[in-house]
């Protein structure tokens, strides 16, 4: 450990605004980025399932009709 | 070797082998990142001159360095798409832009807050740092002429065309910091040479480095997949499988 103790590592020898404002911003844009990614995939396939979904039922009543 | 290429541009195939490698990237990206955070900000030395203000290293090198390869892959794509027509290359291209957007961000705000505690000021007009500025209007670019378009087809070829072209400004960023008087210490990883700084300082900047690819690579094929998802939407595959698919998850 290059620190004392956890307090020492936070305060970051006094330059602790410089260096948690810079790994605040990678850290943010980096989870923003994942979380992104996650949620688009899952309603590209919902949407996906949604559509399949309606033209099955689509088809059925046109069965139906006739 | 044409058979090669052709498979790997086609979407079918690429989903399904990147459904194989997207876990492993995500995992190491995930090992690499918290090692080399906790590493760089607990574990390795302070600096002799900057104090502890030189942990922004371990966040600002690797994301410039990001921002670089971000943008000659980037411009690769874009020469891929223009020659050959494979949709894949152009759907690679439009989730990495914005990727390697916000690197450069993350390098030019990193940079600023570093040079407030070392050089007394936030910013300066000088050569790495206006050409990185630069890059980041040059991605702003990419991704709205992107989207300027009607068709997607002229949209994709008018980025595609600005990447190639604004890849001559990577040479320039690499170099800037030899060609002219600048604030900006030159590179700390070259080829040739070894680091100047002792190994417990460049040892977790390498992890964070090789972690930021692997997050790279990872995201650009989760997105790449879902934007197979999108395009190619009308496709017998693509739906049966979002049918395998229990309540939207993975």
């Amino acid at each position: 450990m290059a620190f004392e103790s956890l307090t020492a590592l936070l305060a970051m020898g006094g330059h602790a605004p410089y260096v948690w404002s810079a790994w605040g911003v990678a850290a943010a844009l980096l989870i923003v980025s994942v979380a992104h990614a996650r949620a688009e995939r899952r309603q590209l396939i919902r949407e996906l399932q949604r559509r399949n979904r309606r033209e099955r039922n689509l088809s059925e009543r046109e069965t139906d009709e006739r | 070797m044409w058979a090669f290429i052709h498979k790997l541009g086609s979407p079918k195939w690429f989903y399904a082998i990147s459904a194989r490698l997207t876990p492993w990237f995500w995992a190491a990206a995930a090992v690499l990142l918290v090692v080399g955070s906790v590493w760089g900000l607990a574990f390795a030395p302070s600096d002799y001159q900057q104090g502890n203000s030189f942990r922004i290293i371990y966040v600002h090198v690797p994301a410039a360095i990001l921002a670089q390869s971000c943008f000659a892959a980037l411009a690769v794509a874009g020469g891929i798409y223009l020659i050959w027509k494979i949709k894949l290359a152009d759907m690679a291209a439009a989730v990495i832009a914005p990727f390697g957007a916000a690197m450069t961000f993350v390098a030019l705000f990193s940079g600023a807050v570093w040079g407030v505690p070392t050089w007394g000021t936030w910013w300066v007009w000088d050569a790495r740092l206006t050409s990185m500025l630069i890059q980041l209007f040059l991605y702003f670019g990419v991704i709205a002429l992107r989207g300027a378009f009607a068709s997607r087809d002229s949209g994709a070829k008018a980025a595609s065309v600005l990447a190639l072209v604004g890849v001559v400004n990577i040479p320039i960023i690499k170099y800037s910091v030899e060609w002219w008087n600048t604030l900006h210490q030159p590179a700390t990883f070259t080829l040739t040479e070894r680091p100047a700084m002792p190994a417990d300082m460049w040892l977790p900047l390498l992890v964070m480095v090789l972690g930021f690819y692997c997050f790279f690579i990872a995201l650009t094929l989760t997105r790449t997949r879902s934007e197979i998802l999108r395009r190619e939407s009308a496709k017998r595959w693509v739906r049966d499988l979002a049918d395998g698919h229990a309540g939207g998850r993975r």
